[in-house]
């Protein structure tokens, strides 16, 4: 699990951009399920055959990230963000384009206030010495990730683009480890979910799922001064009752509890305040799908430094198996 | 002119009537069937040569502007805006009210009157009014009655070298490309969909979709133009007299690479002059078109155009060459290659 997440986290994969991390994943789960496609927003859908419920597992292999705008005659590049990118975490932090070329954030020096920080006033800085040279690195339309590298300290793992690599990983691990199931499966690496649930619209369409469960990760409630939230670090799967985007079926909810409490798994509730996940596109596909969530607790969600807890990855692997090997509708 | 007719003509959102009745006249005879869905797309089209893709084009025939929102005591109109209207260049305006194209205007209290605070604070639309001329509450409502629509009144003109201006340049020019792409043929199934109801969330363009389920689908718009003094170079977005725009990504959509770099390559090509939208702001029909079925590999090219949304848009003509020209090269080109070559 800690290596397909340290895999899986650091490739390059912003929205709209996901050839890369669909690559990947692709070669880490095609000799284990029946067969693979992608459709034309880019979604990679791997389905294991049954004769029962099908069910769509969805984790976005997209990422946040920025996109070059403008550069200018020193060669400096102006760029927009990509999902939600704040000026104030941006700020000092590296960024990397897909062909490997690094740049620095940096701000208008004249800008005095910090509040007045917006991304506008922000520049890339890739150390070229005008327009010309800076072109031949990157080109208006790159995009970039921001750099964060992966590591393990105790149980919790820190790297950029948890959100929601770690639910890509839970999916692949659970590939690896298919539970017996007469159910039909249909794991689901989607894309543009940072910008508007966008890939997870178009792959729900071409299943028709009987139900859907998103795997993504969620804010916690643990950190100094941050919203009342149950969700903690560590504190197992939570399992989603609302967000922005759309409210969980109550009988997919229910089910789920019951699953975790009947077999040990610990879980917190999740009622998030901000943001939202792929099933606010997916439940409203065709006549309408049930939807659920199991979500990852992770801090400092759309920063560099993503944390999740090994623990928690485990169990959502479990809770998840449970779910599709025992779902009856 | 085919863009002087096309603005000429009233289209807020939700009432885009004589827009569709024109380009009806425009297009019969120039494809092989049309029709007109419950929400008001015209879906033209035209049969290809055999190929197997399906290929659509859209702009909307809607425009913003303004609705009837109540009636003053002494017969003024109090209205509410259509679509992403900015407060600040009300006041003054001339409008027209309704199928009756009854003139008005858009008062404000006079200079002379207003407190110093007053004259500093922005105008907002629920403070304003407009004068159709009415003497009473009664004959306000008799003629210009609640929910009825309210356009800019604003007349084309060409200046400078190359310039025109005019109301609704948004989105009546991808009007007039469509119209100009139905005179030529291709290999595959081409469907030009005239949508409605763009300006207040997108809303034809999803149900034409779903009908048409394309391929491809070009979008052809009016796109923000900011090249104008008091704003940095780098937010400019496009600038006006270098070509045809393309749009990486905005709001609403990430279009799909390879269309948007296939649509440059044509462009160059083709010796066609183009730009890339360099902001990431504001949005169109791609957003829905491409998230319809099983997905729609989605781009937009557009026109540049200053001052968009409000009676004075402005445009390059050379722009617009640009647009048709590249819209109609791409098809072509597709033609030839009997497919959009990409797909992962």
């Amino acid at each position: 699990m800690q290596d397909t997440l340290k895999l899986v986290t650091q490739v390059f994969g912003v929205s709209g951009n996901e050839e890369d991390i669909r690559e990947v994943i692709f070669n880490e789960i095609k000799k284990y399920v029946d067969e693979t496609r992608v459709d034309a927003m880019g979604n990679l859908i791997a389905v294991k055959k049954g004769r029962k419920k099908k069910i769509m597992l969805a984790a976005h292999m997209d990422e946040i990230g920025i996109i070059a705008t403008f550069i200018d005659e020193d060669g400096f590049i102006r760029f927009s963000n990509i999902g939600g990118v704040s000026p104030f975490t941006s700020l000092g932090q590296r960024v990397r384009f897909r062909n490997g070329i690094t740049g620095t954030i940096s701000a208008e020096e004249k800008l005095e206030d910090f509040k007045g920080l917006k991304l506008g006033k922000l520049f890339i800085d890739i150390g070229c010495k005008n327009r010309e040279e800076a072109e031949k690195l990157v080109k208006v339309g790159d995009t970039a990730n921001f750099v964060g590298e992966f590591y393990v300290q105790g149980s919790s793992a820190v790297s950029k683009a948890m959100d929601d690599r770690s639910g890509c990983a839970v999916l692949i691990e659970l590939i690896r480890n298919m539970p017996k199931t007469e159910n039909e499966i249909y794991f689901v690496f989607t894309t543009q979910e940072e910008v508007g649930l966008r890939g997870a619209k178009t792959a729900a369409f071409g299943i028709m799922p009987d139900c859907a469960i998103a795997i993504d990760v969620t804010l916690t409630g643990d950190t100094p001064e941050c919203g009342k939230r149950e969700v903690k670090l560590g504190g197992g799967p939570a399992i989603k009752v609302k967000d922005n985007a759309y409210i969980a079926h109550p009988a997919i909810r229910r089910y789920l509890e019951e699953l975790a409490a009947e077999n040990g798994i610990p879980y917190t509730l999740e009622l998030l305040d901000r943001g939202g996940s792929d099933p606010g596109a997916i439940q409203t596909t065709g006549i309408g799908v049930p939807c659920g969530g199991i979500s990852i607790p992770c801090r400092g969600v759309h920063s560099p430094a993503e944390m999740v807890s090994l623990e928690d990855l485990e169990y959502c692997v479990k809770l998840t198996s449970l779910f599709i090997k025992n779902y009856k509708g | 002119m085919l863009i002087k007719e096309l603005t000429d003509l009233n289209g807020v959102s939700g009432n885009e009537n004589e827009v569709r009745e024109f380009i009806i006249s425009k297009i019969e005879g120039l494809c092989d069937s049309y029709k007109v869905d419950s929400i008001g797309n015209i879906i033209a089209f035209k049969k290809g040569g055999g190929g197997k893709l399906k290929v659509m084009l859209s702009a909307h025939m809607d425009e913003v502007g303004f609705i009837v929102s109540g009636h003053s005591e002494k017969g003024f109109i109090r209205f509410k805006a259509v679509g992403g209207i900015d407060d600040r260049i009300l006041p003054g305006k001339k409008v027209i009210v309704g199928k009756k194209r009854l003139s008005g205007v858009i008062g404000a209290k006079p200079i002379h009157q207003q407190e110093r605070e007053e004259r500093e604070k922005i105008a907002k639309i629920r403070n304003l009014y407009i004068d159709i001329g009415a003497d009473s509450k009664e004959e306000a409502e008799k003629l210009a009655p609640l929910g009825e629509f309210i356009a800019f009144d604003s007349d084309f003109v060409k200046f400078g070298n190359d310039c025109i201006k005019a109301k609704a340049l948004d989105d009546r020019v991808g009007c007039a490309v469509l119209i100009e792409a139905l005179k030529h043929s291709f290999d595959f199934e081409l469907y030009a969909c005239f949508t409605v109801q763009e300006e207040v969330g997108l809303r034809g363009a999803q149900v034409a979709a779903y009908n048409v389920m394309p391929d491809v689908a070009l979008v052809i718009e009016g796109t923000t133009c900011a090249d104008v003094p008091e704003v940095d170079k780098h937010e400019y977005s496009t600038v006006l007299g270098n070509g045809a725009a393309l749009t990486i990504m905005d709001r609403t959509c990430y279009c799909d690479r390879e269309l948007v770099q296939y649509l440059y390559d044509v462009a160059v090509n083709n010796g066609i002059k183009v730009q890339y939208k360099q902001t990431t702001t504001g949005g169109n029909d791609a957003g829905q078109i491409q998230r319809t079925g099983n997905g729609v590999k989605t781009a937009s090219i557009s026109v540049p155009c200053r001052y968009i949304h409000s009676p004075v848009s402005v445009m390059s003509g050379r722009d617009y060459e640009a647009v048709e020209r590249l819209t109609v090269a791409a098809l072509y080109q597709m033609s030839r290659d009997r497919a959009f070559k990409g797909g992962w």
